[in-house]
């Protein structure tokens, strides 16, 4: 048996309004074992702005600000701005947002206050859909996928937004994709986010949810653990937005992913086909950018 | 394959009533994007739009399903979006280029207790005042209140033919409760829903002027692509629809605009009323409080105080004259409503010092009590 070297002191509470299986209740448990009680969240409309909510079940243990869906990353900007006028430069200030948060409706405050360089973390936790709502697509969803709007019964067309792409094309100081079945590496990345302060910091967290994507909870941690297996979720971070390291590499089908969530039921072996030959090209962009730095 | 308009006894909540309303008056693009207790309408349309020849498209966020209805109406399609408190808020920009534009086209407001993120899966009637004076600037605006899952297919149909008719934006403003709750929805056969379209020029396409009013005051409408030249602009313009910075054309501009709501008020403004031509109190409420207010007229008269309902369909534009009549001869009004008072200071307005006018609010989350409105009239009157 493998024992995992992470630390015993939570700053996530158990018992919280989250969905059995949540992989987003995961990922902040990991990410606040990193961050320190020294941390502040800001929080956007999503489903950590329910399950972080009602007393008695409040479940973290640093302060949140809850705020308007468009608007994570500049109210972190706002209290970032707040803090350093206070002289406190050791408090990390971080927006933790979901897909539709970050990739859409949150991506113009974004990208603003990371081309400003704001100092903060902002974290995407992405579960491919607007799960609060009930399963609706956002520019998350991957192509295949079934949501209640893509559109009514049918499935998406269209592919995933290249989320860490984007961000590294702004230059920041630090994007990585981190995953809640590789802990160590998660953990790993938000203590180097944290410690590179001074500038914007970018962690987008693969966080299955199994309430949406039709699958058994107990699978939750599986299913992230494939996402990455079968590059489809490659685990790497960019520096300055040039230098490319890639901490995983997979070679599992992406069939074994896609076959145990429901959302993809309907696909074909074609279709099946299809979304391996992308993942197999995106792969190799990726890779190019490896061996050129 | 179920047809545009599905004719026959349905069991549906609100906001399913809301979609099929808008596919039976022709609607033909949504622009969606999710926010409880607005959501359904969404899916609903999201799942029978491309069975009708229509389109359905998520977007990023309010401001783009705002706008994308301007959009898709500049093709001479019926267009509409959903949403609730805080998107509402996002659309608001886009609310003021729709009246400037006069582009046809209908939001539905799925109220849910506020300000900010307030109480997303409970009822309120708070974002009234927002519907009038929302957006920046002067302006008149219709806005409808269903008070009942039937009334969200009926009125639903009636804010598409107002919104054509005048070439405007047109709000639902209903409710979470009313949204969510099922109820019997009779949809009636093709044949007997009347909708209406826009008017569209006929004739030379030289010199043609797109915002010169016709005989009620509105401008046939054109499409873009049709033939006719066509620029659409925020900025103040003139008939042709060319920006003109100037105080005139401001002025004449803002006539038109006022002009076509406030001199067909008659056609616009709908109301019910109940056991109204005696009372001496009279209860002006709309939407889901109208519902509880029936209840407590029906009390009062038991206890033989001469109540009556006066409820508004239309909210906006404003039903002044009768109201101001009304308080002639009645000992005064009780504006039942789920915010702590908004639609009341209209009515306290209009009755002036002619008759006194109370409030029975809820801060959000729940019906007002029909005991609460009874207390209230015992206590005032």
């Amino acid at each position: 048996m493998q024992t995992l070297n992470i630390s015993d002191v939570d700053f996530a509470e158990p018992g919280n309004m989250s969905c059995p299986g949540c992989g987003a209740s995961i990922a902040m448990n990991l990410a606040l074992k990193a961050l320190g009680q020294d941390t502040i969240l800001v929080i956007p409309a999503c489903c950590w702005a329910i399950i972080a909510g009602p007393y008695p079940m409040s479940s973290l243990k640093v302060p949140i600000l809850h705020t308007a869906f468009p608007s994570a990353a500049v109210t972190a900007s706002g209290v970032r701005a707040g803090l350093d006028m206070k002289g406190d430069t050791k408090t990390t200030v971080v927006a933790w947002a979901g897909d539709g948060g970050s990739f859409d409706i949150g991506i113009q405050s974004l990208s603003g206050a990371a081309e400003r360089n704001d100092d903060i973390i902002f974290v995407c936790y992405d579960n491919e859909a607007y799960m609060n709502t009930g399963v609706q697509r956002s520019s998350s969803t991957p192509y295949g996928s079934r949501t209640t709007t893509t559109p009514g019964q049918g499935w998406k067309k269209t592919r995933k937004k290249n989320m860490i792409e984007i961000m590294a094309a702004h230059g920041v100081s630090y994007a990585a994709t981190a995953n809640i079945a590789y802990p160590e590496d998660l953990i790993r990345k938000f203590k180097k986010a944290r410690e590179l302060k001074g500038g914007t910091r970018f962690i987008h967290v693969y966080a299955t949810c199994t309430t949406g994507w039709g699958a058994p909870s107990e699978y939750a941690v599986k299913i992230a653990r494939l996402a990455t297996r079968c590059n489809l979720f490659p685990l790497y971070e960019v520096e300055d937005g040039i230098t490319y390291t890639l901490n995983e590499k997979g070679d599992t089908p992406v069939d074994a992913y896609l076959n145990l969530q429901g959302r993809f039921k309907h696909l074909s072996l074609e279709d099946k086909a299809g979304i391996q030959n992308q993942v197999d090209k995106d792969f190799a962009v990726l890779k190019n950018k490896l061996s050129v730095c | 394959m179920k047809p545009a308009v599905d004719t026959g006894k349905h069991f549906i909540n609100g906001d399913i009533a809301c979609a099929e309303g808008a596919i039976a008056a022709g609607c033909l693009f949504f622009g969606g994007y999710p926010i409880t207790p607005a959501t359904e309408v969404a899916e609903h349309m999201s799942e029978r739009l491309p069975h009708v020849g229509g389109t359905y498209i998520q977007m990023e966020d309010e401001i783009a399903a705002m706008t994308s209805i301007l959009g898709g109406a500049w093709t001479g399609k019926k267009t509409m979006t959903a949403t609730s408190g805080p998107g509402f808020s996002l659309m608001m920009e886009t609310v003021g280029l729709a009246i400037v534009t006069e582009t046809p086209c209908v939001v539905v407001n799925v109220q849910r207790g506020g300000p900010s993120t307030g109480l997303p899966t409970q009822g309120a009637q708070a974002d009234m005042m927002q519907a009038k004076w929302g957006s920046h600037g002067d302006y008149e605006i219709i806005a409808l209140a269903p008070s009942s899952p039937q009334e969200m297919f009926d009125l639903t149909i009636t804010a598409f033919n107002l919104s054509e008719k005048y070439r405007t934006p047109v709000f639902i403003m209903s409710d979470e409760i009313v949204g969510h709750m099922s109820e019997k929805v009779v949809i009636p056969k093709k044949e007997a829903i009347k909708t209406i379209s826009r008017i569209q020029p006929r004739g030379k396409k030289n010199n043609f002027h797109p915002f010169k009013p016709g005989p009620n005051g509105v401008a046939p409408m054109p499409s873009i692509g049709q033939g006719y030249k066509v620029h659409v602009t925020g900025l103040t313009h003139d008939e042709k629809g060319y920006p003109v910075m100037s105080v005139d054309t401001q002025a004449e501009m803002m006539e038109r605009l006022l002009g076509k709501i406030r001199n067909n008020l008659d056609d616009i403004i709908m109301t019910d009323q109940y056991l109204l031509d005696d009372a001496d109190i009279v209860i002006v409420s709309y939407g889901v409080s109208s519902r509880t207010s029936y209840t407590a007229v029906d009390m009062a008269r038991e206890q033989g105080i001469k109540a009556g309902l006066l409820r508004l369909i239309t909210v906006w534009p404003f039903p002044d004259r009768l109201i101001k009549e009304l308080a002639l001869r009645v000992k005064g009004f009780i504006t039942v409503e789920i915010n702590m008072g908004q639609i009341s200071r209209e009515v306290e307005r209009c009755a002036g010092y002619k008759a006194p006018s109370y409030l029975a609010g809820h801060p959000g989350g729940a019906v007002v009590p029909p005991e609460q409105v009874i207390s209230i009239m015992k206590e005032a009157f």
